[in-house]
């Protein structure tokens, strides 16, 4: 129930910060289809702790900033190396996965994915099977930084194991 | 100002003909969809910028609402590409978790 | 004053925006294979949208505009990496080979510029 009641919150807030326009016929629609959306959700059966929006609480945030600052970085070094493509050195790499729940496994590949110049290929329970763009995309990944920063997010999730 | 945004406007439509390139070129149908696909990031941003140059706020809705079109196109042409159909699944779909 | 060290701000952002997009488009054009140019579509995909909505936010300051953007970069974000790998688990259950340096054997390697069996 708490999981249908925080996305009807968030789709709430979605509404009013793109509709710009506040008419009470327009409220009436608006209410129609956060109701519709609701309903739609529950017969998807995508209502739950893995697609819960505020699942992070204030953690979230601070890796988001986190994330931005190392995106930033790996786009420099991808940039030069696309001025210089003779100098990329491929391969594929199997790093662990240390993180208990589906939502921070997820989290870690889509991190790594968004980071250029490594691509999440496979994603099992236990490893992630990684295209690095060349070593020094590998061995940022390898020191298992990133790995460290979803554990610390993951630490404060107060879910009710499923 | 409005000059920056031209120019900005102009790096996007460069970096679009690339991918257009790309696209073209190929060789494999994967490399193409990789291309349409940075060529319709790329159309939400040129969107987003001649809303400023133009000065018409509407027109950002139009952005918006490409972005979540682009990914879910680029999902189903994937699908529709592998498995020959986009309401069928098995062996190899994307789809499948 | 604060005007114009915005504008400058969003002047700079705007232009480096447009200059990784074209690395981010020149690396799609030279990288040797397919996951290789992946990483290369993340470049455009990842900094220069970043930071040409950053820009345009400066300009408009606090408006509904600014939310309208920081949406659209939300979705651009949460996307983007979800396409990525969606080509890339199709490309690899479809056997594209990647060129690879290290691991597994290279003799079954296809030839730079070899169409794959699928078109």
């Amino acid at each position: 129930m708490r999981y249908v009641v925080s996305l009807t919150i968030v789709l709430i807030a979605l509404w009013l910060a793109v509709s710009g326009v506040y008419k009470p016929l327009l409220f009436v629609l608006g209410a129609g289809s956060v109701a519709l959306v609701v309903w739609l959700s529950l017969r998807m059966e995508v209502v739950g702790v893995e697609h819960n929006p505020v699942l992070y609480s204030w953690r979230l945030p601070l890796y988001w900033a986190w994330l931005v600052g190392e995106v930033v970085k790996t786009n420099f070094h991808v940039a030069m190396l696309a001025l210089t493509p003779s100098r990329i050195r491929p391969h594929i790499i199997d790093v662990p996965v240390p993180h208990r729940h589906a939502v921070a496994k997820v989290t870690y590949a889509n991190s790594c994915t968004l980071t250029p110049g490594t691509v999440a290929l496979h994603l099992t329970p236990e490893t992630l099977t990684v295209h690095a763009l060349d070593d020094r995309s590998a061995d940022d990944l390898k020191t298992g930084a990133m790995a460290q920063r979803i554990a610390w997010l993951e630490g404060s999730e107060r879910v009710d194991a499923q | 100002m409005t000059a920056v945004l031209v120019i900005a406007t102009m790096a996007i439509f460069a970096t679009m003909a690339l991918a257009l390139i790309r696209a073209l070129k190929g060789p494999t149908i994967y490399d193409r969809i990789v291309a349409v696909n940075v060529f319709g990031t790329k159309t939400v941003l040129v969107v987003a910028l001649i809303t400023y140059v133009t000065g018409h706020a509407d027109l950002i809705d139009v952005a918006l609402v490409y972005a979540l079109i682009n990914f879910i196109a680029i999902v189903a042409v994937l699908k529709l590409v592998k498995m020959r159909d986009l309401a069928k699944a098995g062996e190899g779909d994307i789809t499948d978790g | 004053m604060a005007e114009t060290v915005i504008n400058v701000l969003s002047a700079i952002f705007l232009l480096a925006g447009g200059a990784f997009g074209i690395l981010g488009g020149l690396g799609l054009l030279r990288f040797p294979d397919f996951y290789s140019r992946l990483h290369a579509a993340g470049v455009t995909e990842t900094l220069c949208a970043v930071l040409i909505v950053l820009g345009l936010v400066l300009q408009s300051g606090f408006s509904l505009l600014t939310i309208k953007l920081l949406l659209i970069l939300l979705f651009l974000l949460f996307t983007a990496p979800t396409a990525t790998h969606a080509l890339a688990r199709a490309a690899m259950v479809d056997e594209v080979e990647p060129e690879v340096i290290a691991k597994q054997s290279s003799e079954n390697r296809p030839a730079p510029g070899e169409p794959s069996s699928n078109i």
